[in-house]
This record gives structure tokens, sequence and C-alpha cells, in this order.
């Protein structure tokens, strides 16, 4: 999130797409409903009429995977009737940027394609420079050249008529929205674009969420309380873990993992300047680096050595995203893996070729609350032959979270505390120790190795104590950060150089423990310091900062842009940004001085990126079908995300419309959370929410002979699954392209383990990831329905 | 698929709802006085402990009452500004996270070809966990290649995390990088 739950209750105008907060995120809705109770509008875009579509002013069905196409035209309605705000456009994004000649679109194709690879040569896209190396702009955006030129000609292909036949959702309905959404252009008004898993897990996900950066800049709506882009995170932690580098081409704060692949990536110093940009935040890049290396090198990592910098692995030219990872599993590539309370059995894509994919391990460790789906893959009630499956496995009890303490954070990248409030259930552990002990175990057995590969290991630093508890304490001085020239803990990550003089495990959290015995998770004065953004309790990363970008909620002259939306400015007596917010800016940089007005500072120029050209398909976002779809690409002849990967055979089976003509997509509610291990292993909610279901529209039901509550099933060219028909007028058939298009939609939640059991939802999913992310599609997939009697 | 095997009573039994049905009995009904006094005979004298719910991405706080070595109830924080209090279903049933009879309480091991789990020490699984994990990375690993350090085992995977608290998630970053795993992957993306 830029933004933060309680700021919602600021927004002249909620877009909820791809999300469903009244069910899956309840207590959200109470920040939502205060902003209706302000006078603010809430719109709900989804295939489906849910909870939130039924306490929203205005409602849109799309059909599912259609985002662009929605959106697109948003674009095109807001540039037509110059409902945008201009001043901010100008100075706050790369509107003004001329495009160099390389760039050009035809028939849903960006230059520089390569079809046999399907990948594009991103240099064609490349922004004019100057002698200087800076852009080449025309503040006045008439150059056919800018950006905001291309940007207009891009989307005017977006017109209501072709929008409503891609994505279902009548012309009316679709003037609505955009009308509404468009007048927080409006200086004094701002909207905020909220969703989740429904807008990311697409092969054009990552497209999705660049369309709303696109609208969200265009009206001015970032910086601004009530404004920004909210993700609206589904686990409590997955915020943290993704800070913390638990993906594999990331290390802790999102610096990028060196690669095999990169030549420059060789050596530190080739790494650094490779990716350190030479203006905007990154450009402290170096610093951040060489102090992760420190903290974890320490004394191993000096500035002889690189910093340490060759014992970090570096991956090979593949990907090992999750469906890559389990493609490997599934061609015995892999000996090992550990599972960290999660449960793929249940909740990967194509699950059932997941689960076939433990078989090969040789090795499994699981640690979690429950035996889960996956812990338990080679038993008999799981549909294996474990006479068949060689698969060692060791499942350890992990301590429930209440049972330890820690720190986790939320989608508003606050990070709070929990305290342990009771020992563990039985011989349950924490996380923390068995990892730490895991480690410590570790040592001893390479204790006195001199070969190569015990080295990087040997040389990694473990001082969280030597029993088999870890000293959480340490852990978390150690994410913050010290001086080792005075053994004292950093202020934040201002502090951080590149000489080997500081430590940082995590740079984007560096401040959250600035002195002894002052852990700011640990806050707790809830006292309102103004605008609603209660400083003093928890800390939010970074620096403390709750509304990122807030520099561009101030004019050019550091003046707010509207008295109703200040949240920062520049005090000219004091000489420094003041207001209800910590500057997510230089708090003492002059709007006059030199970057004084590059109110988007991660970025190298300052300002936001209308036009992308690191993206994997292109600067502009464009609309491609899913990987399995009803209709044909009204907008081009390229049917599907021209850069995804296709995994092709037994792996991933893809289903013709012709076999499966009905859009599926799977969905959460309230009572169970994701794949339902921790909630189905409870006696209250089993109850409540005791059965897998398949929603439905009267319409389909009607053609198929299907009443409520009759057993049906469900397939795809993955697999089948029965489930309980649950019949609604939630869903409605789809009018697209000149043809009745059904869609139906299932919870993800069920599995063969717990109080409550039931078809697992994911068995139907394919495996096919965005072009970026490679997050799965479960989000849009064909199927077909009939009565199971 | 497999039905839903539990009647009304049993889920009564499991949850403990049969003990407050009882109390509410024999206080005749009055259910205001009901109320009060059944939640005076929980929380009385009881621990409360502050914490954030284990279960979405909002971070709403919830107090754990402990007593006897037992959850007894939980509630929402009214301090903590984001839900004041207030929760959904699944942070109102925090409790049963420990009082489940689910709960996995023994580290168990199932041997290759097996048919069954074994209950096994603590001691034993992680020594046996450390052993296979370094007999996978010392016969995959790869020091060099192309002549550029890569320091990698492509053999052993990590994946989760985003139920963990953060320093934990460090612990894994840190161990997993450190042994050189590139197969590092959490819910981020599923």
């Amino acid at each position: 999130m830029t933004n933060h739950w309680n700021d919602l209750q600021h927004t002249d105008c909620a877009l909820i797409m791809g999300a469903n907060p009244a069910e899956n995120h309840p207590i959200s809705f109470r920040w939502l409903t205060k902003a209706k109770e302000n006078g603010g509008k809430i719109i709900s875009v989804d295939p489906r009429y849910t909870r939130t579509s039924a306490v929203s002013d205005i409602y849109a069905p799309l059909r599912s995977g259609t985002d662009i196409a929605f959106l697109g035209g948003m674009i095109k309605y807001a540039l037509e009737n110059n409902l945008i705000h201009k001043e901010y456009v100008v100075n706050y994004t790369n509107a003004p940027f001329i495009v160099a000649d390389g760039y050009d679109f035809k028939d849903g194709l960006f230059s520089g394609y390569d079809q046999a690879k399907r990948t594009y040569d991103k240099t064609k896209w490349a922004l004019a420079a100057g002698p200087d190396g800076k852009p080449v702009t025309d503040p006045t955006l008439e150059n056919p050249r800018t950006v905001f030129q291309l940007l207009k000609k891009h989307y005017s292909r977006y017109d209501l008529d072709t929008v409503s036949s891609v994505t279902g959702t009548p012309k009316e309905d679709l003037l609505k929205v955009y009308k509404t959404f468009c007048e927080t252009s409006k200086v004094g008004k701002a909207g905020t674009i909220l969703y989740a898993m429904g807008t990311t897990q697409h092969t054009v996900g990552s497209q999705n969420v660049r369309a709303y950066a696109i609208i969200q800049m265009l009206l001015g709506n970032i910086g601004l309380p009530g404004g920004g882009i909210n993700a609206m995170r589904g686990e409590s932690n997955v915020q943290g873990s993704t800070d913390f580098g638990l993906l594999w081409d990331n290390l802790t704060g999102y610096l990028a993992i060196p690669k095999a692949s990169v030549p420059e990536h060789a050596t530190l110093d080739g790494y650094l300047k490779k990716e350190t940009p030479p203006s905007g935040y990154w450009s402290n890049r170096p610093k951040f680096v060489v102090s992760l290396l420190k903290s974890w090198y320490a004394q191993n990592a000096t500035a002889e050595n690189e910093f340490g910098y060759q014992y970090l692995p570096k991956p090979g030219s593949k990907n090992y995203s999750h469906i890559f990872l389990f493609k490997a599993m599934y061609n015995k590539e892999l000996d090992g893996a550990f599972l960290w309370g999660t449960n793929p059995v249940v909740g990967g894509p194509n699950a059932g070729k997941e689960k076939e994919a433990l078989g090969n391990l040789k090795w499994l460790v699981a640690v979690d609350l429950w035996e889960t789906e996956t812990a338990a893959f080679w038993k008999k009630e799981a549909g294996s032959d474990p006479s068949k499956i060689n698969t060692e496995v060791f499942l350890l009890p992990a301590s429930a979270s209440f049972e330890k303490e820690g720190s986790i954070s939320n989608s508003s990248r606050w990070m709070q505390y929990r305290w342990k409030a009771i020992d563990s259930k039985g011989e349950a552990r924490p996380d923390l120790d068995i990892i730490h002990e895991l480690a410590l175990k570790l040592k001893k057995l390479y204790a006195g190795d001199t070969s190569a590969q015990a080295s990087p290991f040997l040389a990694l630093d473990w001082n969280f104590g030597n029993g088999p508890e870890c000293d959480i304490d340490l852990v978390a001085k150690e994410i913050n950060g010290y001086d080792l020239t005075t053994g004292k803990l950093l202020p934040g990550f201002g502090a951080l150089k590149a000489d080997g003089t500081t430590t940082s495990g995590n740079w984007i959290y560096s401040g959250f423990y600035p002195e002894e015995g002052k852990n700011k998770s640990k806050n707790r004065d809830n006292k309102d310091t103004g605008g609603h953004h209660y400083l003093y309790w928890s800390f939010a990363w970074p620096m403390n900062r709750r509304v990122l970008y807030n520099r561009a909620a101030a004019d050019l002259n550091g003046n707010p842009w509207s008295k109703e939306k200040a949240i920062i400015w520049w005090d000219a007596i004091q000489n420094k940004w003041v207001g209800n917010d910590v500057p997510d800016f230089n708090a003492t940089l002059a709007p006059t001085a030199p970057g004084g007005t590059g109110a988007i500072m991660m970025n190298k120029d300052g300002v936001g990126l209308l036009y992308a050209p690191t993206m994997n398909e292109g600067p502009f976002p464009e609309h491609y079908e899913p990987f399995e779809s009803p209709v044909p690409n009204a907008f081009s002849s390229v049917e599907l995300n021209p850069a995804v990967v296709i995994h092709e055979g037994d792996f991933n089976k893809k289903g013709s419309k012709g076999t499966y003509p009905i859009i599926a997509t799977t969905y959460r509610v309230s009572e169970h959370w994701q794949s339902g291990s921790m909630t189905r292993n409870q006696e209250w909610l089993s109850e409540i929410a005791g059965y897998m279901f398949v929603e439905i529209s009267e319409e389909l039901a009607k053609e198929k002979g299907i009443k409520n509550k009759d057993k049906i099933i469900v397939s795809s060219a993955r697999g089948e699954i029965t489930a309980y028909a649950m019949v609604t007028k939630r869903y409605k058939p789809f009018k697209v392209r000149g043809k009745v298009v059904h869609q139906v939609g299932m919870p993800w939640h069920f599995g063969y383990k717990g109080y409550v059991t039931g078809d697992t939802a994911n068995r139907l999913t394919p495996h096919i990831g965005d072009a970026n992310t490679q997050i799965p599609e479960y989000k849009a997939f064909l199927c077909d329905v009939r009565r199971a009697d | 698929m497999v039905e839903m095997n539990l009647n009304r009573r049993q889920f009564l039994k499991l949850s403990g709802a049969t003990a407050a049905t009882l109390a509410i009995v024999e206080l005749g009904f009055n259910e205001q006085k009901a109320y009060a006094k059944s939640k005076e005979f929980k929380i009385a004298k009881a621990t409360v402990t502050p914490t954030i719910c284990c279960f979405c991405g909002v971070g709403c706080g919830i107090l754990v009452h402990t007593k006897d070595n037992t959850v007894v109830y939980t509630e929402g924080d009214p301090d903590n500004p984001i839900n004041e209090g207030k929760l959904c279903s699944k942070g109102t049933t925090l409790r049963q996270l420990y009082t489940s009879e689910k709960r996995m309480t023994k580290p168990l091991y199932r041997a290759p070809g097996s048919d069954k789990w074994e209950e096994k020490d603590w001691e034993w699984m992680l020594d046996t966990i450390a052993k296979r994990t370094k007999e996978s990375r010392d016969k995959s690993f790869i020091v060099s290649e192309n002549g550029v350090t890569v320091n990698r085992t492509e053999k052993i995977a990590s994946l989760g995390g985003a139920a963990l608290d953060n320093e934990e998630t460090y612990l894994v970053s840190k161990l997993m990088r450190g042994l050189g795993v590139v197969y590092l992957e959490h819910q981020a993306r599923i």
C-alpha cells in the first residue's frame, strides 16, 4: 500500500477492483464505511456481485481477465474529457518526456519483438536523452513523440463499444465508473484504488497494476491522503516476507539478486555499477548492498574480498519462481525442500501436478501447526500409494503466532509487535528457534571443512546465541543495523555507508530500532498525531512514513494542492518539510533546490512512469486474452500476452473453448483463510463454512439442468472436482463479442484434511504465469460443469 | 469429495460450547445476566497479552487472555487504531488455534515407502535434516560457472514464510542464501 487502512476514510472515491475487502479484509471496510459517511463513493468492479458490491455506490460487472480493456477505456475517457490534473501530470510524471525513434506499436506488438524467444528488445523503447544524458522533454505535451501523446494514441483504440464488447460490462456502467472516478482529478479530491489477487493473478497481472498507476498519476492521486494504489495483502506477513527477500530474485529490501547470466554481476563493483542509477534514491544502492553484506558476513566481509559478495549465490539463467520450481521438482531435478507454513497441494496452481512433484523429492521438511495436505501427500487418503513414494518427510510442529514473540508488517507497512501470551502447545517450537538450531547444527557439520563449498557457508555470520533458543532481540538489531565504528544502533538508512563501516540486514527497515531498548514496532501510543496517521503506533517502513510519495500532495512550490488533502508542505521559515506525516522526501530539500520537485523520489528522474520501458511486454498496458479464453482478442491479432512463458506438455495442459466453454475463477470466503489449513482445523469456522461449492448463475443452472445444492462436476484440462452447486443471482452471463459467455467461481480453501473437507479448486487451475512476476493465472481459466448424477 | 462428517453435537463437544450452554441453563436463561456472568468466569484473573491477528494483511489487534496454561478468551484490542476492538469471524476464533485437537504437538517422521508417521524427538529430527541438507548441498554445489563464482545449489528449495514473523523471515532468507539456495519462494506469488 502507498497509503494505509485508517487513511481510507479520507478518500472521495474508492475504486475496488480484483478484490472483495468486505469479505476478505473485513475490518478494512470499517474505514471505507467511514469514507462513505464522509461523502465518499465506493465503486466495485468484479465478475461477481460480492458483499463489497452490495455496499458500493456503483457496481460494474466485468469478465475475468479484461481489466486492461476496462481501464484502457478509463484512460481514454480521462484524456479526451480533460479530466486530468494537468500540472501534476506535467511535473510529477514522465508525460512530457520524448520517446526515441525505436518505439512503435502495431497490431498488438510493440517494436523489438522476437517471436522465437517470446521476448522483447527493450532498448527499442528507450526515452530520448540529451547530450548530458538527461531526458528530452516538451512541457507543452504537444510533441507527438511525448509520452503523453503516445499514451493518448495508444488508448484511443479503447473506445466504449470495443471495451464493452470485450469486458461484457454494459456501456452505461462503464461510463458511470469512468465519470465518478475521474472526478477525483479535481484539486481537493482524492481517489484510491484497492486491489488484491483478482488483479495480479493473470498473465497480464503486472500490467493490470500498471494501468492503475497510469490512472492515478493522470488524476493526480498519488501521494495524497485518501489516494494512492493500495494492494490489500492476503496474509498477515506477506508484506514482511516479501520485504525480507523470500523471492528468488530479491535479496532483502528489494535488492536484486546478482545473477550468473549478467556478465557485470561477476564482481561487486560491476554489480553496483550495473544496478545503481545515477540519480533518484536508488543511487544510494551501494550503501544498502555493502551494509547487507556486512550483516551477513561480518568480519569475513572486507574491502579486499568485495565485502563477501562472492559468497552470495548467483542463480543461473533460468527462472526459479513457484511454477518453475515445481516443474523442476516434477522433472526430478530437486532433492529436498523446506516448507515454512505453506500448503501447495491445496494452494498451488495445477495442484494435482504439484502433489505428484512432491513424490519426486528425496526429502521434505514441513514446519506447520497442522498435518497439512502437503505434509501428508504420500498418504492413502491423499490418493497416493505410500509404498511407491520414497520421499522422507519431516513434520515439525510450529508455535502459533501468540505462543512466541516477534513483529509482522501489515499491508500498510506497519510493523506491529506480537508478544508471547502462552508457552507453545505440546512440543511445538517457534520457527525462529527451528531455523536457528538448524543453522547451528549445519555450522557444526561444516566445522573444520576446508572445501570450496564449505567456505561460503562457514563465512556466514550467525550470532544469535549458542543455545537452541534464538535471541530475537539480536536478530531485530541486526535487521536495523549498527555503526561499526561506535558499535551503536543506526538511526536509519540515511546513516548507511558503502565503505563497510555500517551494517543493516534490511535497509528499508533501518530506523525501527534506533537505540537500545527502543524497538519501535512495540510502540503502542494510539494518539491521533494528525490526519489519522498515528505516528506513535508501531513503525511504518520506510522511516515511519505513512503515505508514500507525500511530496506529490504539494505543488511545485511546496504548498499543498488543496487544504482538504494537505499532508506535508514546505515551511520556508523553518527551512524544512512539515505536516501530519513524516516526509517521504529529503526533509530539508527546498522546492527551489535542484531535485526539490522530484516527488516520485525512488525513480531515476524523480517522476512517475506513465511510460515504463522496463516491463517485459511493453511500456503501455495492452489487452490480451487469458491463456484460456472463450473469445478471440478484439484489440489485435495477438491472443496471449506475447512475453509469457508457455509450459508445454503434461505439466500444463491447455483447454480449448470448444470443450471448456465456461470461464472460471477462484475466490475466498470470510470464514476460511487461503488453503484452509488454519481454519478448517478450527471447529467454529468449519461449522460456519463446511462445504466446497461452485457458484453459478441461474441462467447457466437452467441450461445445465442444475438445481441449488446439487452435486456437480467441474472439469478443466487439468482435472475434475466435485462440489455443491450454489445457484445465485450474483453471477450473470456476459455478452462478449456478440455471444453469451458464462462464468463460475469457487473458493480455493478446501482439501482432504481438517474438520471439514472438500475437493481442491486448484486441481483445475493452469501452470502459466504473468510475464514479469510469474504469478499464476488462477483468476481466469476455462472449465465445464455438469451434474454429478 | 469427502462429506463433512460431524454432527452438531460433536461440534458442541469439540468447541466446548456444551459447557457454556449448561452454564446458561443453570443461570435461568436471563440472557444479559448470563452473558455478564460468563464473561466474568472466563477472564477473571486471566493474563492479557496483545497480539496481531495471524490471518489477512489488515493487522488487527487482538487481546489474548490466558489462565491455567490455556487460552481462555480472545477479543479485539480496543487500543489498536486499525480495528478499535472489532474483529471478523476469523480473528474472533483465534483461541481455537490453541485449543484445536488437530494441533501438531510432536515432531513426526515418515520413512521412505512407509504408510505411517513415527514420533521422533527434536534432536534426531534436526540432526537428520541437517545431514540431508548437507548431503544434497555438497553433491550439487556449483562453486563457479564459466569463470564466474556462483556458489549455489539447485537441489534444495525453500517455500513459504508469509505466516512467519519478520525476524523469522530474515533468518530463513539469511540461512538459505548462506547455503547457496536459489529456489527460494514464498506465498507472494500464490
